[in-house]
């Protein structure tokens, strides 16, 4: 069990709209081992990308318990869990979300303005993690002059700038060609086989869950036990 | 910890002509604020700069201003050999009777005419008010009906200057010269002849004041201190430098209404700078949540909008500075309650007014940028990663 990174414990999110109560994610109890490459998967408003936010301490859970990392991250104050984010997650978001006045360089060395690293230090990690990605020649592009596919390789890059211990990714290929996509899952796979990162990723293209070593399926809140999964989400 | 000053600086120019806009409005509110005070500034720069620390002015004893005043030549000629006065350059003491009377001129801006003060001196009367020489023409001779004109009295009123003349008195006086009085009130009053204006004026006994220059700061004293209390010659001594700087209350309703008008245009400008934020944190929401699971806290999201205003208010300060940069050295004038007549100065856009300036516009940037900076700093993030 010392290898569990990610526990959850009957967790559960409410929201109150329009006065009436919305379950997004009931009872919900997950373990991830380190190292390991999970998929949610599940149809809209199944509670994947709620579980997700919680694991990224980006939104409070209703109820029930959540540790990463050992973490309880219900203990955290807002700046606390700000910065216990900063230093163990990476997040890749769907719509990339790169600041666009800033280049592709300055996006990826964002996170580390957070550390205590010198100004030499973070650009020499800003252009590896580029590098790493396949952008060495695109480092003083901003946004707008990148194709989707070259947004959402800067968001990794930016994503694991800081060597998080695990990176979260939201439909990271939502908003991709097909061929964009590929790459991003095989940086995905690569930087889970080679660089031993632990990566949660929500999708619902079945394609893209293929890239990971396991599946876990959401529908209408609830988490299915392992090896379950609806008719209807099948992997063809 | 800090988002860098960069992403708020370029997200000003990203959005140019919002950012333009607000900017120039805060400008014109910095502008009017700016221009009150060169206004100011140049009045208090030109009484300042009226009068030698060691000149006295001496006038009747209960009159406030030297229009009221009645000095006689016995009073003077007993004045003058008093004990601490310095001695002119032909060893005779530094003190000059003089002759202050008003005329009214006529100007293209104002046809009705605007008083102007017109002193009758002694030739040493000049040599008193060191900093005053005459730049243009020459001065005039005693005895004739010759006047030289100060320099912003010269460059106001066609008929002040050289070769014309002006009616006033028994007669018409001819302008021979212009005098510099550098930025001192020399500049506003004609001057001409005492003996001749006393003749004019039917007051050969019944003169204005006597400005006299002392030996030394103790002498200064102590004429100040002795010479009220001699019965015989009832009279009061002030420093020619403090009663110059009664007349900066001339421009006391001016300023007041001025930055009342600027204050209205500055709340005004706080609102605008306050709409324009609120539209860039709507704008920028999903930004501002990436931020925020980036790992930056709520008082970074604050401090990077609020900079972001800052930046915005200096941007109009400058605006504003340029705006009023124009009006520097530019001639104008104001009556002065104490003279009933014109005083001349230049407006005066110093740099110190102009740090004020992008002060105050930063002021505005503060006001109307802490708002929208706490609403972006207060944003969960999920509700912030879901505005468009």
């Amino acid at each position: 069990m010392s290898d569990i990174v990610i526990q959850t414990r009957g967790l559960s999110k409410e929201y109150v709209r329009d006065e009436f109560k919305v379950v997004a994610l009931a009872d919900a109890s997950i373990a991830i081992a380190k190292g390991e490459f999970v998929a949610l998967m599940g149809p809209s408003g199944s509670g994947k990308s709620t579980l997700l936010h919680l694991i990224a301490a980006m939104d409070r859970p209703s109820s029930g318990e959540i540790a990463v990392l050992g973490q309880n991250l219900n203990t955290l104050s807002d700046s606390e869990i700000a910065r216990w984010r900063n230093a163990h997650i990476g997040f890749v978001f769907q719509s990339f979300n790169l600041l666009p006045v800033l280049t592709a360089l300055e996006n990826v060395e964002l996170p580390l303005k957070l550390t205590k690293l010198g100004k030499s230090e973070r650009m020499a990690h800003a252009r590896k993690a580029l590098e790493l990605v396949g952008l060495g020649d695109r480092m003083n592009h901003t946004p707008r002059q990148l194709s989707g596919g070259q947004e959402q390789r800067v968001a990794l890059a930016r994503a694991i700038v800081t060597d998080p211990d695990q990176i979260l990714a939201d439909e990271p290929t939502g908003n991709l060609d097909a061929a964009s996509a590929r790459d991003v899952l095989s940086l995905l796979g690569r930087l889970n086989r080679e660089f031993g990162k632990t990566i949660v990723m929500v999708t619902h293209d079945p394609h893209s869950a293929k890239a990971a070593s396991k599946i876990r399926y959401l529908d209408k809140g609830a988490l299915l036990p392992e090896g379950q999964n609806p008719e209807d989400w099948e992997i063809r | 910890m800090a988002i860098p000053i960069s992403y708020s600086f370029r997200n000003l120019l990203a959005r140019r002509t919002t950012s333009l806009m607000t900017a120039l409005g805060i400008g014109l509110t910095v502008a009017v604020l700016l221009a009150v005070s060169a206004l100011a500034q140049g009045l208090r720069t030109s009484l300042e700069a009226s009068g030698h620390p060691l000149n006295l002015l001496v006038t009747r004893k209960g009159s406030n201003a030297e229009l009221y005043s009645s000095f006689t030549n016995e009073a003077f000629q007993a004045l003058k050999f008093k004990p601490g006065i310095a001695k002119d350059s032909k060893g005779d003491p530094a003190a000059s009777l003089e002759l202050i009377t008003v005329i009214v001129m006529e100007s293209p801006e104002n046809p009705s005419g605007i008083n102007i003060s017109v002193r009758g001196i002694e030739p040493r009367g000049l040599e008193i008010r060191d900093g005053a020489r005459v730049s243009e023409g020459r001065m005039f001779t005693p005895g004739r009906r010759e006047v030289v004109v100060g320099k912003g009295v010269a460059g106001r009123y066609p008929l002040a200057r050289i070769g014309s003349r002006i009616p006033f008195g028994r007669g018409e006086w001819e302008v021979v010269g212009v005098l510099d009085g550098g930025r001192g009130m020399a500049n506003s009053e004609i001057f001409c002849d005492l003996r001749q204006l006393a003749s004019d004026q039917n007051r050969d006994n019944g003169l204005s004041s006597v400005l006299l220059r002392a030996a030394d700061e103790s002498s200064a004293q102590a004429l100040i201190n002795d010479l009220p209390n001699d019965r015989r010659l009832n009279i009061d001594v002030v420093r020619e430098k403090d009663y110059h700087a009664q007349q900066t209350q001339s421009a006391t309703p001016i300023r007041a209404v001025g930055t009342f008008v600027a204050l209205i245009m500055a709340i005004g400008s706080c609102f605008a700078a306050m709409n324009t934020m609120y539209a860039a944190v709507a704008r920028r929401s999903a930004e501002i949540g990436t931020l925020r699971v980036l790992g930056f806290p709520r008082r970074s999201i604050l401090l990077s909008f609020f900079l972001e205003s800052i930046f915005l208010s200096i941007l109009g300060g400058i605006i504003g500075c340029l705006l009023v940069l124009p009006l520097n050295n530019v001639n104008t004038a104001i009556g002065s309650f104490v003279t009933f007549s014109e005083i001349s100065f230049d407006f005066h856009v110093s740099p110190k007014i102009m740090l004020y300036g992008v002060l105050f516009a930063m002021f505005m940037g503060a006001v109307g940028g802490l708002l929208p900076a706490a609403s972006a700093a207060r944003k969960q993030i999920l509700t912030a990663l879901r505005q468009v």
